[in-house]
């Protein structure tokens, strides 16, 4: 055994193997890895494994985050931009418990960052790695059911079906309707489905320093890309890519130019806008950064941090 | 008011305890046995073992227990599990020809080598609710005359079809043959009869009875015969390298079934009949004949049939067919999606907005804002 210190014990004797995988399996999508991350933006098959959460709860992004986890690692869970939601607790405890690695709510810190459906607002930089869950990779899945052609036109860069169904938006709405998950184009090759983070979303991944690495479980499929790379939001000239931009700041914060989760806080139409991304709301009010709910006691469950609520 | 969805650990810890003791129920109402569910639960335990991929009846038991009588949680259960299993090889080829036969049926014949074995089954009950076993106590068990049962290996009647070329053959495996494993390697399609087989054998039972009623309400007919259901123990065999001949590793409980189907021949093929395979764990004999089914109804292809019919379509039968990914997927709608709401919800009002002005113009345009400012002032 010792050739192989984190190697399993048989689960028989009630241990699993550092981050619950095995080490071939590991070596598995640590191959996958690597090719997405040649090709960046090409989906790249891999042997997904059932794990111990469900399909389409992040298994992807697990079984990526388990492949790349160092004891070293300090890892940071989120799932609708906070630390605190449900799954992303979850995910958390469940490294926390198989890889008994640091965890931490703070962006800064963290050294792997898996997430779903956003991106955090603080720019990432190259000694981080942003692990996205994805539940359908195929940006092209939903204008073609069939594996065998979206393959194909992957393969052939014919993407003009995706151009027709951007420019049938704009014909029958005025605007491209696609809010989230909005397909890019990666290093000037690949469609590819950036998970459904909003589109507001996708101007961090052009140039991010950071790698970005994608997991698909349940599809089988994982995609990367590189530090540094190059990566477009499909759209038309006179259609120029853009992002939602919200009327008021953030109402704990003060935050502009992030974006916003709504909160409805009573039956009257009374709502407010708080920072999706948590981390960086707590940030800037230790900060000293307040808006004009902060004092609000309608607001003030939503100020506490995750810790306190805990 | 509404609360945000946004739930701390302490919330997931009760949650869970919660949980466990809506699992126990009752106190005073005695807790299940694993030997109980194993025993009394048989089909249930068949049944996720099968849709779970692992041979282990106390564990698939276990799993049930844990679920709540959650079939679906419970093979998913096992899932994890044997994912986590190493894996030192794969078996000899089963022999069921060899099977230790419990029941065996066929509908094609009368009788037939090895003679017909009604075994334990629902066929031909009432379906009355039997109340003796609502009652404390159960009525002492009948003695059971059963025929004596042949010794020597039980032909497969397809075996005895295809003596007179009337029956297709079974290709002959080559030594070299890779037989697939979708489990090491992700599906891709086309996929072959290999993969295919082993993606029905853990697909959900609902999910491909479905499919083989489809094909039998004119959705892909296939003409389907029950050439012969069997069920009992076979052995298992391993090929230990380091000895070099193969060893039992014990036996395991299958039901198989053979479908044998009409076929009126092609430009490729002469008239002759077909088969569709099934192969399951335990007695679970509704799902080895929807298997059976659905794979003959998969063969579309290689047979120069024509592809109608859901059925038939193997992409959309293989990539649906496993519970353990529907669920998850269909389930993971409860995860809090107001990210991309509120994304949604931008570009709603954004195009109302645009809506209410456009129409605002036309009316102008058209002259009819006066009238309304009427109607108002009325």
């Amino acid at each position: 055994m010792s050739a192989h210190p984190d190697t399993a014990t048989s689960p028989d004797e009630g241990h699993y193997n550092f981050a619950y995988l095995d080490e071939q399996t590991k070596r598995m999508i640590r191959r996958a890895i690597l090719k997405g991350i040649a090709v960046p933006g090409y989906q790249v098959p891999f042997a997904s494994r059932e794990m111990p959460m469900p399909y389409g709860w992040g298994t992807g992004g697990v079984q990526v985050t388990a492949a790349i986890l160092g004891a070293d690692d300090t890892l940071k869970v989120i799932d609708q931009g906070s630390d605190d939601t449900t799954n992303a607790v979850s995910i958390r405890g469940f490294f926390e418990k198989t890889a008994g690695v640091e965890t931490t709510t703070r962006t800064s810190e963290a050294s792997i960052i898996q997430t779903r459906h956003r991106i955090p607002e603080a720019l990432l930089t190259e000694d981080q790695v942003l692990v996205y869950q994805v539940p359908i990779p195929e940006p092209l899945r939903f204008l073609e059911p069939r594996e065998t052609e979206t393959r194909k036109m992957h393969a052939l860069a014919e993407y003009g079906l995706m151009h027709v169904k951007l420019y049938e938006d704009i014909a029958r709405n005025g605007h491209i309707a696609t809010t989230y998950a909005y397909p890019v184009e990666v290093n000037d090759r690949y469609v590819m489905d950036p998970s459904p983070t909003p589109k507001f979303d996708n101007p961090k991944m052009h140039e991010m320093a950071a790698l970005q690495l994608f997991g698909a479980g349940r599809e089988k499929r994982i995609y990367a890309i590189p530090p540094h790379t190059k990566v477009k939001s499909l759209d038309f000239d006179d259609h120029p890519f853009e992002v939602q931009k919200f009327e008021k700041p953030c109402g704990l914060c003060g935050a502009e130019n992030v974006y916003l989760d709504e909160v409805i806080l009573d039956d009257k139409g009374g709502r407010m806008f708080v920072c999706s991304d948590s981390d960086h709301c707590e940030d800037r009010r230790s900060h000293g950064h307040l808006g004009e709910m902060a004092a609000d006691p309608a607001a003030s469950h939503l100020a506490s941090t995750g810790e306190e609520r805990a | 008011m509404y609360v945000a969805v946004k739930g701390g650990e302490k919330a997931i810890r009760n949650a869970h305890k919660l949980l466990a003791k809506q699992r126990r129920g009752r106190t005073d109402v005695p807790a299940l046995t694993i030997d109980q569910i194993a025993e009394q639960l048989a089909i249930s335990v068949a049944r996720v073992m099968g849709e779970g991929s692992l041979y282990d009846e106390a564990l698939a038991a276990l799993a049930i227990k844990q679920s709540r009588g959650d079939l679906i949680e419970a093979a998913f259960l096992i899932r994890a599990y044997r994912t986590t299993l190493p894996r030192f090889g794969y078996s000899e080829p089963l022999d069921t020809a060899n099977m230790l036969v419990e029941r065996r049926i066929s509908a094609t014949y009368k009788d037939l080598p090895g003679g017909q074995l009604l075994g334990p089954t629902f066929d031909y009950t009432h379906r009355l609710l039997d109340f003796t076993l609502a009652a404390e106590g159960e009525a002492p068990l009948d003695a059971v005359e059963t025929a004596a049962i042949d010794e020597g290996p039980m032909p497969r009647v397809t075996d005895l079809l295809s003596d007179e070329g009337l029956m297709e053959t079974d290709p002959l495996p080559q030594e070299d043959d890779v037989v697939g494993d979708l489990t090491r390697e992700p599906l891709s399609f086309p996929a072959d009869r290999d993969l295919r087989l082993q993606n029905l054998a853990r697909g959900d039972e609902g999910f491909l009875l479905a499919l083989a009623y489809s094909s039998q309400r004119g959705y892909g007919r296939t003409h389907p015969f029950t050439g012969e259901i069997r069920y009992g123990a076979v052995e298992v065999e391993f090929f230990a390298e380091e000895l070099g001949f193969a060893v039992s590793l014990g036996e395991i409980k299958l039901t198989e079934c053979q479908m044998v189907n009409q076929f009126d021949g092609s430009a490729k093929t002469p008239p002759k009949f077909t088969r569709g395979y099934g192969l399951v764990f335990g007695q679970v004999e509704r799902k080895a004949m929807a298997m059976s089914m659905v794979d003959r109804s998969l063969r579309w292809e290689e047979l120069g049939e024509e592809c109608t019919a859901p059925v038939q379509d193997a992409e959309f039968v293989l990539s649906h067919s496993d519970n353990i990914q529907a669920t998850g997927f269909v389930e993971h709608l409860k995860l809090p999606h107001y990210v991309d709401f509120q994304a949604e919800l931008d570009l709603v009002r954004r195009m109302r907005k645009e809506w209410f002005a456009a129409r605002e113009k036309r009316d102008e345009d058209l002259g009819l804002s006066e009238t309304k400012e009427q109607e108002a002032a009325e």
